[in-house]
């Protein structure tokens, strides 16, 4: 899947934009009284999750993803520079990749955000046991391909 | 007044992924080689963020309902079963694979690189196969 590329260990930097995202995860909560999960809020976009048809849930989900679509731009806009990012090039890996994630998801009700932060924040033992299981696959995965293939 | 505070949390929500490194494949692949090039940072994230949410939904659910809205909405299943199970397992392949999860599949969006134009539109699809998936009837049985 490319090139590997270091990066530096930024922790302060890692806590203080963890702190952001779970700020997000409690407007969303104080708010609308929803889980800030991307998965469950990319499905709430397409229709397909139960009781996601109003148009005010609606609402409030197609902006937030406008949000976080327009995050570079205002990270750009505060710095003067785009993001730092390398994402592999392998893009038939990239096309599997974004479907697996997709199918698991969704199969999964949930991801990193709606699982990991909402779910720990919760103390939901559900939500513990995927994370656990994403993580170790993701490990798996990551290292067969890095040092077994 | 809804789709402007939607708004505002999905802007801190992509910031937040952006400045901790998980919006970064690269951060979070390096994050996931355990036995390589370790990055533990996006430990931190998931510190910094969980430990926020579990502090700040106990401030929340204080209220009797959300500010907009009739009642918090949690979700009522606590079953480990084979769906959450197998798509946990089936995302965890995906993400070691392309260093995204959804969150920063959408930042990534405006970065215009290669590789997003493949994942983002391939995650959707997955997502509608995955939804269609879930009422297949190895999946259906109820967990333990």
């Amino acid at each position: 899947m490319g090139p590997v590329v270091t990066t530096e260990f930024t922790p302060w930097l890692s806590l203080f934009g963890g702190a952001l995202i779970g700020l997000s995860a409690v407007m969303v909560m104080g708010l609308f009284g929803k889980i800030a999960g991307i998965t469950g809020i990319t499905k709430g976009l397409t229709g397909l999750l139960p009781g996601a048809d109003g148009p005010d849930d609606r609402g409030w989900r197609l902006t937030f993803l406008l949000g976080l679509i327009a995050a570079p731009l205002a990270v750009m806009l505060a710095t003067g520079s785009f993001p730092q990012q390398t994402v592999p090039d392998d893009l038939t890996g990239m096309a599997i990749a974004g479907l697996l994630v997709g199918v698991g998801t969704a199969l999964g009700s949930g991801c990193t955000s709606g699982h990991g932060v909402c779910g720990l924040a919760r103390l939901s033992p559900r939500s513990l046991s995927a994370v656990v299981v994403f993580v170790a696959a993701a490990v798996l995965t990551t290292t067969l391909i890095r040092h077994a293939i | 007044m809804r789709p402007l505070l939607g708004f505002i949390a999905g802007l801190t929500f992509g910031i937040g992924l952006i400045i901790s490194g998980m919006a970064d494949p690269a951060k979070v692949l390096n994050f996931l080689d355990i036995f390589g090039v370790w990055d533990p940072s996006l430990a931190f994230v998931m510190g910094g963020a969980s430990v926020t949410a579990f502090v700040g939904y106990r401030l929340v659910w204080r209220q009797n309902a959300p500010t907009i809205g009739h009642a918090f909405d949690l979700p009522e299943s606590n079953a480990i079963d084979a769906p959450l199970l197998t798509g946990a397992a089936i995302f965890g392949i995906g993400w070691g694979l392309g260093g995204f999860c959804p969150g920063p599949a959408w930042t990534a969006l405006a970065l215009g690189s290669a590789g997003i134009f493949l994942f983002l539109p391939a995650m959707l699809i997955g997502i509608v196969l995955g939804g269609a998936a879930k009422s297949l009837s190895i999946f259906t049985a109820k967990g333990t």
